[in-house]
């Protein structure tokens, strides 16, 4: 927790930016370096610099720890869900090609579902991470 | 280019890695290995590899400090672990050998490079060939990972998760690690 105006300020104005830098990453993965990792790990690193300048308390009432346990697995389900949709419509566990029309419609789609569920993932654990080893420190 | 890139980039990698050893304060240590992480990330781009280094940036550099501070934090009292003089011979003799069995085990790779390998004769080459026109996604990284090798990349995600539900487990409880401090302090 910091009591420097120019933190805080800085810190209130490039949390949005972050964060959509990360969604940037997520949705654009297909065409530029990126993906679902590492747009999770840019999502959650906003709000380690939101705890950094404002506290820990302050941001798990922004974004509670309960939402986080939900998600981290949401985001394992929703993976795991793309390859039994795509079992149940006639391919192989995974295979994308069956979920559209089209084999490269149906690529497309799964490959946009799966980064998003490793995304959601990736960022509610390492923020749970954070939560976790940060509810250790011994108060003052 | 590259060559003096790559150069420059190492002989900053060796410095910093000699500085995490030599620097007594911890604090210092970890704003070291962030720099390391980044020099590293460096070196992916020069070697093309702009995924990875994009991943050892946002890792290495940004979640992995962030959580050694709040390790650091977490600690204050007692974390200093002295080591006695004789000591010190026994994790020398461990790294060199577990150092001189990487370098054993290297001889076997291709060389750097090597076009006539397996891995870039077969399945490599199936990749970049038809790649972009059966995914329709011209990133091959993002069409390898998330087509192609879905299923380890499932297996992936599933560890992230496992490794968060095993901390959880083991720190998650609140009430019971703030009282033992509490009896620590007193």
């Amino acid at each position: 927790m910091s009591d420097s105006l120019i933190l805080r300020v800085v810190t209130k104005w490039l949390v949005p930016v972050i964060l959509l830098f990360a969604l940037y990453v997520q949705f654009h993965g297909d065409y530029s370096p990126g993906g679902g990792f590492q747009a999770g790990v840019i999502f959650s690193s906003a709000f380690l610099l939101y705890a950094l300048v404002y506290g820990v308390d302050a941001t798990t009432r922004v974004l509670p720890e309960a939402i986080l346990r939900i998600g981290a697995s949401l985001g394992v389900l929703l993976f795991a869900g793309v390859g039994v949709v795509s079992l149940f419509k006639g391919g192989a566990f995974l295979n994308y090609s069956v979920l559209a029309g089209t084999p490269v419609a149906g690529q497309h789609l799964g490959i946009i579902l799966i980064e998003l569920g490793v995304g959601i993932t990736v960022a509610c654990v390492m923020l749970l991470l954070f939560y976790t080893f940060a509810r250790t420190i011994p108060p003052q | 280019m590259s060559l003096l890139l790559n150069t420059v980039l190492l002989v900053f990698l060796l410095v910093t890695a000699i500085a995490v050893m030599r620097v007594k304060v911890l604090l210092a240590m970890v704003m070291l290995f962030g720099l390391y992480s980044l020099l590293v990330s460096s070196l992916f781009v020069v070697l093309d590899a702009p995924d990875v280094a994009f991943t050892e940036a946002a890792v290495g550099t940004g979640i992995s400090t962030v959580l050694m501070l709040v390790t650091l934090a977490a600690v204050r009292h007692g974390h200093s672990a002295p080591i006695k003089p004789g000591k010190r011979m026994l994790p020398l003799l461990l790294s060199l050998s577990m150092g001189s069995l990487v370098i054993f085990g290297i001889q076997d790779l291709p060389n750097f490079g090597d076009t006539q390998t397996p891995s870039y004769q077969q399945v490599a080459r199936h990749y970049i060939d038809k790649g972009a026109e059966e995914t329709g996604v011209p990133n091959l990284v993002t069409a390898v990972l998330a087509s192609y090798r879905g299923f380890d990349t499932l297996g992936e995600v599933t560890v992230v998760l496992t490794a968060g539900i095993g901390v959880l487990l083991l720190l998650g409880r609140r009430e019971k690690v703030h009282l033992k401090a509490r009896r620590n302090n007193e």
